[in-house]
Parts: C-alpha cells; sequence; structure tokens
C-alpha cells in the first residue's frame, strides 16, 4: 500500500460517469473476491498505464479496468459482484 | 436521474497566484451547475493532432459562487496540463470542462462533524471549498485543520488560513512545515505522525468524520494513523493525487 501512484476511484469519476451516465463515485460495490462492500470512490485507481485499473481496497484484487479509443471504451466490470445506485 | 456530465468551454476569468508554484483560475461556465465542496472538475487539453491530455482539479470555490468556479493547480514541472495553465492561459482564453464531479469526497453542513481536514500540498484546495461552505453556511460544526507544506513560501491560502486561526468561530488551524522554518515559527516542523494527529483529534473529539487529501503517501500515513488512534474506517474519506514533485 505504498505507491505513490496509486489514486482513489474519485479521480476517475468523470470517466465512470461517461459509462454509466451518471456519477457513481458514491455508489455501493461488492467486491467479487473478499466480499468488502463500500462506495466506488473508496476503490484503489491506478491510471497511469495504457487503461484503468480499479482495485478493492481490502484485497486489492481488481474490480474493474477498461481501456479507451478515440471512439470507444472497453469495460471488464467481473470484479465487482453487485452494484447499487441511487436514481435521484 | 442527474443529467448526464457534459464537456463545456469555458472561459478564464481570474487568475491569481497562491504561492510560488500555485495559482487560482476563475472559470465562468455557460451550464454552471451548484457543487458540492470536496467535488473536482475535469480539464481536457487537445493538440492539433488531435491528443488529448486531461486531469482532475478540485474546486475550491464554495457552492454560492454562481456561474463560475474556481480552480486552483500546482504547476508540475514535467506535467502536461498545468503548465499551461500557469504559462500559456490568460484571462480571456477558453478551456474544456466537465463537472462538477464526485459524490464521495464532499462535506455540507448536513454530514456533520466534528471535521478533521488533513492536507498535504494542494491537498488543501477542497478542504478549503468546506471551510468556505461552513463559513458562508455560518455553520458551527466544530473543525480543524491540519495543513503539512514543505516552507512557509508553499502555504496556500496563507492569510485566510491565518484568518481562521483567529475567528475564534470553532476552527483550529493547525500547520507544520517539513523542509524548513522561519525563526519565529510556532507550528509543527515534521512530518505528519500519530503523535500530530493524536493532538490535533484532542481539539475536536476522538471521533471525527476526517478528510484528508494530498500526496499519495501523506494520505496513507495519516489515514492509517487515524484508524490506530481509533477513528472508525468508514468515517475517514480519503483522495489521494499521486506522488510528492
Amino acid at each position: 500500500m505504498d505507491d505513490p501512484l496509486m489514486l482513489d476511484a474519485n479521480a476517475v469519476a468523470g470517466d465512470l460517469a461517461e459509462m454509466f451516465g451518471f456519477d457513481v463515485s458514491g455508489s455501493v460495490h461488492r467486491c467479487t473476491n473478499c466480499g468488502n462492500q463500500g462506495a466506488v470512490a473508496t476503490l484503489l485507481a491506478y491510471v497511469h498505464g495504457p487503461g484503468t485499473v480499479l482495485r478493492c481496497c481490502i484485497c486489492h484484487e481488481i474490480v474493474m479496468r477498461w481501456v479507451r479509443t478515440p471512439t470507444r471504451i472497453y469495460l471488464d466490470a467481473r470484479g465487482a459482484a453487485y452494484m447499487e445506485m441511487g436514481l435521484s | 436521474m442527474p443529467e448526464p456530465l457534459a464537456w463545456q468551454i469555458a472561459t478564464v476569468t481570474g487568475v491569481r497566484p497562491e504561492s510560488a508554484e500555485v495559482k487560482s483560475f476563475t472559470l465562468a461556465l455557460p451550464a454552471w451547475r451548484p457543487h458540492r465542496a470536496g467535488q473536482h472538475y475535469d480539464v481536457r487539453l487537445t493538440a492539433e493532432d488531435g491528443y488529448q491530455a486531461q486531469r482532475s482539479y478540485s474546486i475550491g470555490s464554495p457552492p454560492s459562487q454562481t456561474g463560475e468556479v474556481e480552480v486552483t493547480i500546482e504547476r508540475i514541472p514535467d506535467g502536461e496540463v498545468s503548465p499551461y495553465f500557469h504559462d500559456v492561459l490568460r484571462v480571456g482564453d477558453q478551456v474544456e470542462v466537465r463537472g462538477p464531479i464526485g459524490g464521495y469526497f464532499v462535506w455540507e453542513p448536513a454530514l456533520g462533524g466534528p471535521l478533521l481536514l488533513v492536507a498535504g500540498g494542494s491537498g488543501v484546495v477542497p478542504l478549503m471549498a468546506m471551510l468556505r461552505e461552513r463559513s458562508a453556511a455560518g455553520d458551527d460544526t466544530p473543525t480543524a485543520l491540519l495543513y503539512s507544506s514543505r516552507t512557509l513560501d508553499d502555504v496556500i491560502y496563507r492569510e485566510e488560513i491565518d484568518a481562521l486561526a483567529v475567528a475564534k468561530d470553532g476552527v483550529g488551524a493547525f500547520q507544520t512545515l517539513t523542509r524548513s522554518q522561519p525563526p519565529d515559527w510556532t507550528g509543527y516542523a515534521r512530518r505528519i505522525d500519530r503523535e500530530m494527529l493524536s493532538e490535533v483529534l484532542a481539539s475536536i473529539g476522538p471521533q471525527p468524520l476526517a478528510y484528508i487529501c494530498g500526496p499519495t503517501l501523506l494520505v496513507e500515513a495519516a489515514a492509517n494513523g487515524l484508524v490506530e488512534l481509533g477513528v472508525p474506517p468508514a468515517r475517514v474519506r480519503t483522495e489521494r493525487f499521486g506522488p510528492t514533485t
């Protein structure tokens, strides 16, 4: 947990909003690997590679990852067993 | 369902130096929306060949300042976006932004307290938005700010923070200078540690709602220190902004 490049998912909330249609940083996710449940913003974000990787803040397994091209976003969210978001 | 975030063209209406490497930029927004203290805007620059660089910058102004936002930006020497803001952008220029963004690292008086704000360097920006919001709302939540800078010249919002310390409206301001201190310095002179956090906590009570923003390693140290001191992890919210420069 001493990686100076690590950010919070809050930093990529704009990209997430682009994919989900609204801001999900305060929404709840559950980690497929360890079952930890918490706000999406508490995920650890790694943004310096060719894509973006969000890891669980408890077990560090990958929860979501995506790559963008000029015209598309490719999202792999299999590490998020569940999500819960408000409609208002 | 809230409206989706769209990119819009902001116009720079003001530039103000805050410290040697930090400036505040006032951006007028055609589609301004009220923000929550702690939120940020994404900024996108596009080169002639189509290459794009995008960064997130915290809003320093309170939501009561309508039609515009103020973002405070530190110049990162080898950065792609901050040198453009510091060295190229002038009043009247336009820049592409989207926001406000973020539904977690936010505070408003209804969330209560006591409120503990811990900042390193330009991490003080979203926390200042919270302090300004608290003040604009006439709120009296017991609040402590612990702010770490390298030197006195690096302190952002220095006069405003000094004023907080004497205003006696329930905000305690604690500062530490880690690299060098003036001869008459009465604050701390080391990196944030558990003992320092414990002393700050003593001023507001042991179960605060804590917001920590700064370089990743400072945030890690402060968050771990607070949890070791018994603050529930669910009451510690963090915003890491990467390596120190």
